[in-house]
């Protein structure tokens, strides 16, 4: 069985079952194990429309109906979510934002977007985990904490597994670049403790001394000039490297311009050696939305289609910036928590117009919202496609049914276009 | 870790209350601000400000530097501008932090409320 919750997905899983309820997971992480054995908690059972200020169960059919007129009304209704459903649910989603006319815009955009960005600019020389797990004899963990965040990344793909061609942890070095000492530099040969927001600098220090130039300065962004030399050295000495970044990237000031440094850093070590660069991406399918939106658009992400064609501008037509700005009317949210996630004065705004939530469980956006669908979760009651960290796109599979009632995210997204459509755009 | 398997518990489990509202520090940090672990901090940003409970960082040394996971306490800090990337600066932000023994930590309702005014 293939885990669906980071994108590391991990197909080892072993699991049981009573045709209920999932009773063990083997093989899988702390993280997992909770997932697949916690499906009973916090879920939404019934569909809720709010009525007089309280939401109030009804049936599928009333609030398919209440979605469908939300979305016809609004004149720029949202589409967000989509990074922990099915690549056929994303594909109906950016149906359903043609077919009102809205922005469909998935998590990317307050995590790897600007990774995005920087690949659209630089390009990106990759290739799979599982070329990493034979062949990469340097590992570098720049600005994340796989230990914490993709638990068996270490054990699966880098520093622990048993490749072809790297058999053993001593036939690989490991380089954590990091603003803490975390669980993943513990196990570092080699942990570089950088200055926040100092990512821009030591990267573009990494590509000077690349190039056998001489760095003027003592230190780059805390970390003493000498260390800088001597991890361009591993770089361009090593048969194969592998470079996975996070969050503490992409998060920080500089974001598109330090993941383009980044991705330039690799494509310059590629005149010198092999080396790849691969984003930790979080949500088990947040790459396969960035796949189908932009097979179906043009664009990864944040994809206006008010004006009867895409158009991708971030800062314009991303999630955050529309709803910041006040120009978002109506929400549809799959799989997400933008109430809890979104700053305070995009929140402000969410709180003021309807929502609708597809969701399994509680959340402070379905607690908001106007209309909740209880859906399936995927790769535990429902089946789909999704996309590794890589871009391989891998099955996961339904294996116990889902409470009375609850449906699949396609299921519920094929009813409200066919509602949608019924009833007719109404502007 | 025990953020992302509280999660699964629901956003609205105690587990999940407790692994979010913390604000990780140096220890020496902690001397400095006379906190002790389990202690209630204000932490301040330039767009806001919520009370989180201290606790001695793991992931050490980091003088300077303070941690706090992504969820729904921590986005009370964050400002809206994403200087045309579509991405706000949820890192690297500057904090003042300052004891708050006698406050209590917002419950998820009630951080939601003080992010919206």
């Amino acid at each position: 069985m293939v885990c669906t919750f980071c994108a590391s997905g991990c197909d080892d899983l072993q699991i049981t079952h009573d045709g209920r309820r999932v009773e063990s997971a083997r093989n899988g992480c702390a993280i997992s194990v909770s997932r697949f054995t916690s499906t009973g908690q916090s879920r939404i059972s019934k569909p809720l429309v709010r009525t007089k200020g309280v939401l109030r169960p009804v049936t599928f059919g009333k609030a398919i109906d209440r979605t469908a007129r939300i979305l016809s009304n609004a004149r720029y209704p949202l589409l967000y979510g989509w990074s922990q459903t099915s690549c056929e649910a994303i594909s109906k989603g950016v149906e359903l934002a043609e077919l009102v006319g809205g922005l469909i815009d998935n998590t990317t955009t307050s995590c790897h977007g600007p990774t995005i960005l920087g690949v659209q600019d630089v390009g990106e020389a990759t290739c799979t985990l599982g070329e990493v797990r034979h062949s990469a004899d340097l590992v570098i963990y720049w600005g994340c904490n796989p230990i914490h965040s993709h638990p068996h990344h270490t054990t699966r793909f880098t520093i622990f597994s048993k490749g072809r061609f790297r058999r053993t942890r001593k036939e690989r070095k490991l380089v954590v670049v990091d603003v803490r000492r975390t669980d993943t530099a513990k196990l570092a040969d080699r942990f570089i403790q950088i200055q926040p927001n100092g990512d821009y600098e030591l990267l573009t220090a990494l590509r000077v001394a690349a190039k056998g130039e001489e760095i003027e300065q003592d230190s780059i962004a805390g970390v003493p000039t000498e260390t800088v030399e001597e991890l361009a050295e591993m770089m361009t000495d090593c048969e194969f490297g592998a470079l996975f970044f996070g969050l503490g990237i992409t998060m920080t000031a500089g974001k598109h311009r330090n993941t383009e440094a980044a991705l330039a850093l690799v494509r310059d070590l590629n005149y010198l050696t092999k080396f790849v660069i691969i984003p930790m991406r979080g949500w088990f399918n947040v790459t396969g939305a960035n796949e189908v939106t932009t097979w179906q658009t043009g664009y990864p992400y944040a994809v206006d289609l008010t004006q009867g064609y895409p158009r991708f501008n971030p800062g314009d037509t991303s999630a955050i910036d529309a709803v910041t700005r006040g120009e978002v009317d109506a929400a549809l949210v799959v799989a997400s928590d933008p109430v809890s996630h979104f700053p305070g004065a995009a929140v402000k705004h969410l709180l003021g117009i309807p929502i609708v939530s597809l969701e399994p469980k509680m959340t402070p956006t379905t607690e908001a919202s106007e209309v909740v669908i209880p859906s399936a979760i995927l790769g535990i009651e429902a089946s789909g496609t999704i996309y590794r960290i890589d871009g391989v796109p891998l099955e996961a599979r339904k294996v116990v049914n889902p409470p009375p009632g609850v449906r699949s995210d396609v299921e519920i997204l094929d009813a409200i276009i066919k509602r949608v459509k019924r009833q007719g755009r109404r502007r | 870790m025990s953020q992302a398997r509280s999660r699964e518990l629901g956003k609205f489990s105690e587990e999940y209350f407790r692994s979010v509202t913390v604000c990780e520090l140096d220890p020496d940090d902690m001397t400095e601000l006379g906190t002790m672990d389990g202690e209630n901090v204000r932490v301040a940003t330039k767009f806001g400000q919520v009370i989180l409970r201290a606790t001695v960082s793991k992931q050490g040394p980091h003088k300077g530097v303070a941690f706090v996971p992504y969820g729904a306490w921590a986005s009370a800090l964050f400002g809206t501008s994403t200087h045309t990337s579509g991405m706000p600066t949820l890192k690297g932000l500057e904090a003042i932090i300052e004891r708050a023994p006698g406050s209590k930590v917002p419950t998820l309702q009630e951080v939601t409320r003080l992010k919206v005014g």
